[in-house]
């Protein structure tokens, strides 16, 4: 990678698909209509627990335009896929759609309606009668934890002996932290359009992955990888719910195949609180210890979180826990608990966002106890090496984060007694919290040409979710070519292309990137051939002698030709390059670092408690796209926001049903709750993680939100709200206690 | 979405001809609710009879003083037009505190006044509804009832706020709804307009099967007054009120003469409270007496299992709403 003044590399580069979103132009899952579409319509359980009894079709099949309705005793029969994430076909609900008359959730498939138009499969879905024999649902963890008590998850750490520590320790904290489910909710409702031409499956699926749905779909439907292709050029965001492939999905296919003829279905906002994942409940207790210096002496991190009955997903909320602060004895544990829910899912930084939520509450909490100002508490207690993994950090200036956004924000103002500074009506709290987020990186391909008409094209088979990566993979072809960006066409979304990495995680960045810039490299290599060949515009020369420059290759005389007239010369159409890169090696711990600084302000005359400013510094190696990056972020804080203020999915405890499924009572921030959000961005590049230092954006910014957010209104209004969403009614005194049920 | 006959109607004569008695007949207004009930498969008319065409869309100032809103006079030209904000800001700041611009643009007043219940249970088309299903239940007493739930006005049967905004402002404004029936028209007063839902929760306004509302007539503004809306509620736009009040004030000095004194989210209709004006009347406007005259608002206020915070949020809504208008 040159590193060239004014490098494309870093630039804030407009998103290069931004006209196409601006316009309409943009083909999202449902905006495809083939000819002689039918359209699909669920029929969902209501009931959370128990079996089908009886589901009669009559009256629906005798609904206008209705074509067929699918359900337990009238479907194909599918294979499972072994969904593993090392092979690639991963799912996250194993069971097949329409399996047995087995109800686990409210809101499960149990049957599909498809007719000529949406409106008629709609009214006709209405009319299919559905009996059940229920069962008592277990509707939350708590009910869980009593009913079917835990069962050992995964990513579990021990070091020392946390247990004998904290008892001769000079100070302790033990305190329960909780989390709601949160649903994604992407304004683009996941969808899937699907036709079958010869036996081969064309498949838009608003999907974060289309690789590895191709072969899932691949094994569900016992047909080579090769014969599906699965598109996803643009979704409406995902946030993590369309990584893996959903039943929904897998019933359009299924039923596309049996109708011979195209199949599309949008599920509904309120399934979407039921079908395609959610973020699980979790209930973590923490124990710290300190010695008399204010140095932790012992941590202890146990969660346990929701799953369903057909899978276990274990949030890993102890994953930074493990590593973010100096601590010789540490007990991370995961364990979950069955409840009739849908199958959880990652949504945005899984693990990390409650997880640290519960563990920089409780860090905030140790300092107080022990008398230490929280920065300063951090900056005793980070963690100087992984000990985890007894591994050096790649790059971590999390100290620099710290410091730097405490200065931006005037930590320094800060009085540290609760509730003692005012303006008018308002008490002012001032919190923050670290964040942190692993650096990933997968194996990927890539295809890149440098056509005759001087433009170029790459191509890879992972997505845009909203995020620029078509920006910053047209910037990474355009740093090694010269080529300017108005001259490249990037493709992604497709998974015919070359193999790329679903786009989770926060690695699409530093997993494509380099593969761009290998298979970029490698056709200027076969351009370089082209050029020096026997008719080459610089027949006989040396690759070596040549340069590239201005969109064309430069010898050490100052020829200069541009790369069309090298093809033109040549008569090729193109010089291609193709590239394979591998996922992180092992020789250090990759992170990314960084801090929130949260002011906010309670109004305890009215129970208004609004976040009113944010300054973020963060440090995620080099960044790629300076506004992209910067939005990233920004995002990431308002998600936190809703977080820490307002995200919950209430579930009626007495049958487990998913009550405020809709965008009106499903509360997220608004415009008018956005504060003041000033984000630093540190650009250390962490060249030991790949060529352009880049570790990723995407998750880092909602971690710890949550918890700043907490500290600050600990600080405002010295109430410790150990339970998200920090809604006023928690902050009120005197709230009247039940006089009627 | 299921089948239903369509007609347009040009008058408010028409538009009840067209009504008929017999089946389920629904007026299309800005369709901000119907449309949504429908989709969710809630509501089920046979036939839908749209009142775009009738020309009810002035506002015009009568001669004694009262102001006539035209049932199709939509929420955002209601809530700009300049008469509106002159003499009754609590009407133009509670229309704008509801919804969001798309559906403001849409709504009409008419429809505001007829909007269903936010209630989750009342949505879902499946949960216990005695508005729904009379009969069945009330799923959300002991269910999920933090946000859209009263606590004043509430009954065994059905314990779901009224959600408007405006006719907290209406009420408190003093109204006069009137209508256009199969017999002609008629003048319902705006305090009798929502009923408690009582053991009939399906039941839930005055009018009768066909009739349709043509206008609100707002009371002549008090002279001298102030007005405001305060409406409280988890993020700071596009959620309903967790608890608002709409308060009139008219001082001589610092003597409050008149008040006039509505809640919304609190009630299962739109709220007056009556003993809260009477205790204000006459005295010495003080944040003690505020606290005091509107904890009166709440003595018979029930809490239910996740909503008993309304009790202090909505007299803290009442405070300062006071506060701020009494302020010098």
């Amino acid at each position: 990678m040159s590193d060239k003044p004014q490098s494309i590399i870093g630039a804030g580069v407009p998103r290069i698909d931004g006209p196409d979103k601006l316009s309409g132009r943009a083909n999202y899952a449902a905006d495809n209509l083939p000819p002689n579409l039918a359209y699909g319509y669920g029929v969902f359980s209501t009931i959370a627990s128990g079996k089908i009894s009886q589901l009669s079709v009559d009256e629906a099949r005798q609904m206008p335009g209705v074509i067929d309705i699918f359900h337990h005793s009238h479907f194909p029969s599918l294979y499972r896929t072994p969904s593993s994430f090392a092979q690639g076909n991963k799912v996250e609900e194993t069971r097949l759609p329409f399996e047995d008359e087995r109800v686990y959730y409210d809101g499960q498939f149990v049957a599909l309606v498809v007719a000529d138009t949406f409106e008629n499969a709609r009214a006709a879905a209405r009319r299919v009668k559905v009996t059940y024999a229920a069962d008592k649902a277990v509707a939350n963890l708590d009910q869980g934890v009593e009913a079917n008590g835990t069962q050992a998850g995964s990513g579990n750490h021990d070091r020392g002996d946390a247990a004998s520590a904290f008892d001769s320790a000079a100070a302790t904290i033990d305190a329960t932290y909780r989390t709601p489910v949160e649903t994604h909710n992407p304004m683009e409702m996941h969808a899937s359009t699907a036709w079958w031409d010869n036996g081969d499956l064309t498949i838009f699926d608003a999907s974060q992955g289309v690789v590895v749905a191709r072969n899932a779909l691949a094994k569900i439907f016992a047909i080579p990888p090769e014969r599906i292709t699965v598109h996803a050029p643009y979704i409406g965001s995902g946030f993590g719910s369309k990584l893996w492939t959903w039943p929904h999905a897998i019933a359009t296919a299924a039923a596309s195949r049996e109708l011979g003829r195209p199949v599309q279905l949008v599920v509904p906002r309120q399934q979407m609180f039921t079908t395609t994942g959610h973020r699980p409940e979790t209930r973590q207790r923490l124990r710290l210890a300190t010695d008399d210096n204010g140095r932790l002496v012992s941590l202890r991190h146990e969660s346990i979180n929701t799953t369903s009955y057909t899978d276990q997903y274990v949030e890993t909320c102890g994953s930074v826990t493990k590593s973010l602060y100096h601590c010789p004895n540490l007990t991370v544990s995961h364990e979950t608990t069955q409840v009739n829910r849908g199958t959880p899912t990652s949504m945005r930084a899984p693990g990390a966002a409650p997880g640290l939520f519960a563990l920089e509450s409780a860090i905030d909490e140790m300092a107080d106890a022990v008398g230490i100002d929280p920065v300063q508490f951090r900056l005793d207690n980070y963690a100087e090496r992984d000990e985890s993994k007894d591994l050096p950090f790649s790059s971590n200036h999390i100290v620099e984060a710290t410091k730097r956004a405490a200065d931006r924000f005037g930590w320094a103002d800060r009085k540290p007694e609760v509730g003692s500074m005012k303006e008018g009506r308002e008490i002012v709290g001032y919190g923050m919290a670290a964040c942190n987020w692993e650096a990933l990186k997968m194996a990927c391909d890539a295809r890149v040409s440098i056509r005759a008409d001087g433009t170029a094209f790459a191509s890879c088979a992972t997505q845009d979710i909203g995020t620029g990566t078509y920006t910053i993979v047209a910037q990474a072809v355009s740093d090694v070519t010269g080529i300017p960006i108005d001259r490249i066409t990037v493709k992604l979304g497709d998974s015919s292309y070359p193999d790329g990495p679903v786009s989770g995680g926060s690695w699409a960045t530093a997993t494509t990137l380099p593969a761009i810039a290998g298979a970029a490299r490698n056709a200027l290599d076969e351009m370089k051939r082209y050029a020096t060949g026997s008719n080459g515009a610089f027949a006989g020369a040396s690759s070596d002698d040549l340069e590239v420059a201005d969109g064309g290759l430069r010898n050490a005389d100052g020829k200069q030709v541009s790369f069309a007239d090298i093809l033109q010369a040549g008569r090729y159409g193109s010089a291609d390059g193709e590239a394979h890169t591998e996922g992180a090696d092992s020789k250090y711990s990759y992170r990314s670092f960084g801090a929130h600084f949260v002011e906010v302000r309670w109004d305890p005359g009215i129970s208004r408690l609004r976040v009113a400013r944010v300054v973020s510094a963060i440090d995620v190696g080099r960044v790629i796209n300076e506004t992209t990056a910067r939005n990233q972020v920004e995002g990431a804080v308002v998600m936190g926001i809703g977080m820490g203020l307002f995200e919950a999915t209430e579930y009626d405890e007495r049958n487990a049903r998913p009550v405020n499924n809709d965008y009106a009572e499903y509360v997220v921030p608004v415009h008018a709750d956005q504060p003041e959000i000033d984000v630093i961005l540190l650009d250390y590049p962490d060249l030991a993680f790949n060529e352009y230092g880049a570790r990723g954006i995407g998750e880092i910014g909602v971690t710890g939100l949550a918890a700043a957010v907490a500290n600050a209104v600990h600080h405002a209004t010295g109430k410790r709200i150990r339970e998200l969403p920090i809604t006023l009614d928690k902050l009120m005194d005197d709230v009247p206690q039940v006089r009627s049920a | 979405m299921r089948h239903f006959d369509y007609a347009r109607a040009e008058s408010a004569q028409q538009a009840v001809a067209a009504h008929g008695s017999d089946r389920e007949v629904s007026f299309l207004a800005g369709g901000t609710t119907l449309l949504d009930l429908v989709k969710l498969d809630v509501m089920q008319p046979d036939k839908i009879v749209d009142i775009n065409g009738v020309s009810l869309d002035e506002i015009e100032r009568l001669d004694d003083g009262r102001l006539r809103i035209g049932a199709m006079v939509t929420n955002t030209a209601l809530a700009r037009d300049r008469r509106v904000v002159e003499d009754y800001a609590v009407l133009s700041q509670a229309l704008l505190a509801g919804a969001s611009t798309q559906l403001r643009n849409k709504a009409t007043t008419g429809g505001n006044v007829m909007q269903r219940v936010r209630c989750p249970y009342f949505r879902d088309g499946v949960s216990d509804c005695n508005k729904r299903e009379p009969g069945s239940g009330c799923a959300a007493i002991g269910g999920v009832n933090r946000t859209v739930h009263a606590v004043l006005g509430t009954s065994d049967d059905c314990i779901a706020t009224h959600p408007s905004d405006m006719c907290v402002a209406m009420i408190a404004i003093g109204a006069t709804i009137e209508v256009q029936g199969p017999e002609g028209v008629r003048e319902i007063d705006f305090a009798d307009f929502h009923l408690l839902p009582g053991d009939t929760p399906a039941r839930e306004h005055a009018l009768e099967p066909g009739e349709l509302i043509t206008h609100v007539v707002l009371d002549a503004p008090l002279d001298g007054s102030r007005s405001g809306y305060l409406k409280l509620r988890d993020r700071q736009s596009y959620q309903f009120a967790l608890a608002s009040s709409a308060v009139i004030v008219q001082m001589d000095g610092n003597t409050i003469t008149d008040a006039r004194v509505a809640m919304g989210g609190v009630g299962t209709k739109p709220w007056r409270a009556p003993e809260v004006e009477a205790a204000l009347k006459g005295k010495s406007a003080s944040e003690r007496l505020f606290a005091e005259a509107a904890k009166l608002a709440f003595e018979n206020a029930i809490a239910y299992s996740q909503n008993g915070y309304k009790i202090p949020l909505g007299q803290q809504a009442i405070v300062r709403n006071l506060s701020d208008l009494t302020a010098a």
